[in-house]
């Protein structure tokens, strides 16, 4: 009983997608589609523990619930053209009557259709809470009230966006493909960005708000991981898989017993999940070098920079700051410039940090703390006390809370405590 | 599938000395392969806002008004309704239409039926 409740459970986070996409390609119906995975799992969980686990799971759920479909099509005289198309889809030919064996599933293969899928669900056409919703949906195979609470919106919310987007997909002709090589980088830039999107809903959650979050990374993960399988020449896509690694490697060690987050130069690194930092290094080594890196390589060459440091003392700030360099010139941006000024300050001293942040356009950080903050520690260990206590109440009075505004407060007393 | 792109462009755009005569001359480029390649259907330059009329009817009423639906900076300029596999296709045509350049196409599907 046991052994047939983990292999549902495996086979739901493994074979959930790729029995959607199926139906989806098979019978152009999103609903039915969902409906009749959803049935194929219901079965799997009543015959599995009496049948054995079939040997091919993916075969078998998508079998019964391509055969579920069929059932349902031809029950409804209207849908006369989908059941031509599910019935032309019977692998083999002839073996619709013959119901799953508890054995293995009937020997067809199935391609995996899980690509055009996730392109489909991150179509720009659609707006973003929704192709992240989607995916969610139909990809994860969350249930709507799970990506509700996900996303801290009421369930009918959540509802009526899936409703809405799977409408407009229909409505509007959305086409069920992977992209022409010709769109290929613009649209897989966009699909990246959904999943990163959704690590980082996951990730930003402080700890006190639960599982849901946590468990938000790991789908995250589990979809960039497919992407990276099903697009193996897309350097992106790996590298963004072993940036979430790399990311996640760090959660146990980044809130403390209070649970307010700890710094990566305070991180017990002990606690770091080694397993996680060996997978995302394997995958980046595994990148031929060739073209410029794009974006995500450059962000996990940076994180794999502080993952292979045993100490703080030993990460290679000099490294990190040449990277920032490259990043600024993929992603111009205010906060990438920032860090950039602090690896510098790292590795060249406080001097030559606080230069490039008085080179800063302050207007694109305009209320950001971290940038006072940042200001205040440079000038701190430059021996500026009077400067840098002055930048410290300037970031405290911009500081969100709780653990962000204690830290800042005990460098304040620091360098205003006589002697 | 059906589709109607709307041409939406900045009323203040600025052509430039060769701008209108370019476009035109561009427009009439696309119009020809999208009419050998059997997409186009129908289509047509709107004469300025400041033409339009705009009707409601309210409790009965008639209401006349003059002027565009919407009192925005951007205005419809054209049309075109086109014939296409799905909405990739019509995304590409309508990329390949001078009006997004100087403004931008809201591309629409049309009822099927």
């Amino acid at each position: 009983m046991t052994d047939a409740s983990a292999a549902i459970a495996a086979a739901f986070h493994e074979e959930w997608g790729r029995v959607v996409a199926t139906l989806i390609r098979t019978t152009g119906d999103w609903d039915l589609a969902e409906d009749c995975a959803q049935d194929a799992f219901a079965q799997a969980v009543r015959s599995w523990p009496r049948d054995g686990i079939p040997h091919r799971p993916g075969a078998w759920l998508t079998t019964v619930a391509r055969n579920r479909a069929l059932d349902r099509l031809r029950r409804s005289s209207t849908e006369a053209a989908k059941l031509h198309q599910v019935a032309a889809l019977q692998p083999g030919g002839g073996s619709a009557g013959r119901p799953p064996g508890g054995d293995d599933g009937d020997g067809g293969e199935f391609p995996d259709d899980r690509l055009r899928l996730i392109f489909t669900c991150c179509h720009p056409a659609l707006p973003l809470d929704a192709r992240v919703a989607l995916t969610l949906r139909t990809l994860s195979g969350l249930t709507t009230a799970e990506i509700a609470r996900a996303f801290l919106v009421p369930e009918p919310t959540m509802a009526k966006r899936l409703v809405r987007a799977k409408n407009k997909i229909r409505n509007a002709g959305i086409p069920y493909q992977v992209p022409p090589p010709r769109l290929l980088p613009q649209r897989l830039t966009g699909v990246l960005a959904v999943l990163y999107l959704l690590f980082n809903e996951g990730y930003a959650a402080s700890a006190g708000e639960g599982l849901i979050r946590e468990s938000l990374c790991l789908e995250a993960i589990r979809l960039a991981r497919a992407l990276a399988q099903l697009m193996p020449g897309e350097r992106e896509a790996s590298s963004l898989l072993a940036l979430m690694l790399l990311q996640h490697s760090r959660r146990l060690a980044r809130v403390d017993a209070a649970g307010d987050l700890v710094t990566l130069g305070n991180q017990d690194r002990a606690r770091w999940d080694r397993a996680e930092i060996g997978e995302a290094l394997g995958l980046l080594e595994a990148i031929p070098p060739g073209p410029p890196p794009g974006p995500y390589q450059v962000q996990a060459a940076i994180a794999s920079c502080h993952a292979t440091a045993a100490t703080p003392g030993d990460t290679d700030w000099a490294t990190i700051a040449e990277l920032y360099t490259v990043l600024a010139g993929l992603l111009p941006s205010p906060v990438v410039d920032l860090n950039r000024a602090v690896a510098v300050a790292m590795a060249d001293g406080p001097a030559a940090g606080l230069r490039l942040l008085d080179a800063l356009d302050p207007a694109g950080l305009a209320g950001y703390y971290l940038l006072p903050a940042t200001r205040a520690d440079l000038l701190r260990r430059l021996g500026r006390r009077d400067s840098a206590a002055a930048s410290y109440r300037e970031a405290l009075a911009l500081a969100p809370s709780g653990a962000e505004r204690r830290f800042l407060v005990r460098r304040l007393d620091q360098v205003t405590s006589t002697g | 599938m059906r589709y109607v792109l709307i041409h939406v462009v900045d009323g203040d755009v600025e052509l430039g000395a060769a701008g209108p005569a370019q476009v035109h001359a561009d427009s009439g480029i696309w119009l020809e392969e999208m009419i050998s390649r059997g997409v186009s259907q129908y289509g047509g330059r709107l004469r300025p806002a400041g033409d339009a009329t705009t009707v409601r009817v309210r409790r009965g009423e008639v209401l006349i008004a003059d002027g565009p639906f919407a009192e925005t900076k951007e205005q419809v300029a054209g049309f075109d309704v086109i014939e296409c596999a799905d909405l990739g296709t019509a995304l590409d045509v309508a990329a390949r239409h001078p009006a997004a350049r100087l403004g931008g196409i809201e591309v629409r599907p049309l009822w099927a039926s």
